[in-house]
């Protein structure tokens, strides 16, 4: 099951050059048959020092993922910001019934009575209301749903 | 809504959802795995791209790994009658990263905007907060900030087999 580290980096575990290749590829990255090459290449740097700089930052946790983001709603799907309110001595027990399932997307722990939050994100609308109410059955919680109704905005770019 | 992928494009997504292989020439790579041509990989996921499937092929920092380490989610009680239009002022705000209208919970959760702070330390999400709530003025009834102090699970999206 995917956990990712909440280790912080020491100061000095990227150099100007890895924040460089961040900074430049939160914006994306070429459809082109050597892609390494062609991001490379405006960061002053060979394609192989990327391939390698983008596998040390993904071994170290630098990198959460690193390819394409789907769109869920786009592909006939939904995605829906679920919450539940999971007493502290289950907690661990809960969120492995939680995450066994592949629909669960991220989820966090939150300080709040509400201290399980999680988005599903299934490939047709009704696999959301489905998967809710199956975590409710396995569980024995309820799960909110937290639809989005309007999107105001939504910025990536987080510098490195 | 967009029409659903068809078998190909859902190999590709399946292929790829995991991240992109660190290989000189990935999309050859993806295309060997599915028996398909690198030029037909490109040219699908292009069109992904172009139909909003696709939102972006990029890479995804971990914040907190990079000392951004308060993730706050910010909540608010905004009137109906005044939410888009505030909505869109606290989305155009700099240091929100996600920005959306949601529907409220009552009586537990009076709120229906919510709006993700990042900052390196809780004093300096609250500074953020401050700067939200001085945007929404009266038209604020209540809100609360909830941090994050886990990340319990991230994978992105996952296509079932079926």
């Amino acid at each position: 099951m995917t956990r990712p580290s909440r280790q912080i980096l020491p100061q000095d575990a990227l150099d100007d050059t890895d924040r460089a290749i961040l900074n430049a590829l939160q914006d994306g990255f070429p459809l082109t048959p050597r892609p390494y090459d062609d991001a490379a290449e405006p960061l002053g740097i060979a394609g192989s020092e990327l391939i390698s700089r983008l596998t040390r930052m993904r071994q170290i946790g630098a990198i959460t993922r690193f390819g394409p983001f789907f769109d869920a709603a786009a592909m006939g799907g939904a995605f829906c910001l679920c919450a539940m309110e999971v007493p502290e001595d289950r907690f661990d027990e809960v969120l492995a019934q939680v995450n066994a399932h592949p629909e669960v997307a991220h989820n966090y722990e939150r300080t709040h009575a509400l201290n399980m939050w999680f988005v599903l994100a299934t490939d047709r609308p009704e696999g959301i209301e489905r998967t809710a109410k199956t975590i409710e059955k396995e569980t024995g919680l309820k799960v909110m749903l937290f639809p989005k109704l309007e999107e105001y905005f939504i910025g990536f770019r987080v510098q490195a | 809504m967009t029409a659903a992928l068809d078998p190909t494009d859902r190999r590709i997504v399946k292929a790829t959802q995991a991240g992109l292989p660190l290989t000189p020439a990935p999309y050859a790579a993806v295309a060997e795995a599915l028996a398909l041509t690198e030029a037909e990989v490109i040219a699908r996921l292009a069109s992904m791209q172009e139909r909003g499937i696709v939102r972006r092929i990029a890479v995804a920092p971990n914040h907190y790994a990079l000392g951004m380490t308060a993730n706050g989610m910010s909540v608010w009680d905004v009137a109906d009658d005044r939410i888009s239009e505030l909505g869109a002022q606290v989305g155009a705000l700099p240091f929100v990263t996600h920005c959306y209208q949601r529907p409220r919970a009552l009586p537990g959760w009076p709120y229906n905007l919510f709006a993700m702070l990042h900052g390196g330390s809780r004093a300096e999400v609250e500074a953020k907060r401050d700067e939200v709530a001085a945007l929404l003025g009266t038209a604020c009834r209540s809100h609360d900030i909830l941090y994050s102090t886990r990340i319990l699970k991230k994978t992105g999206l996952r296509l079932r087999d079926e």
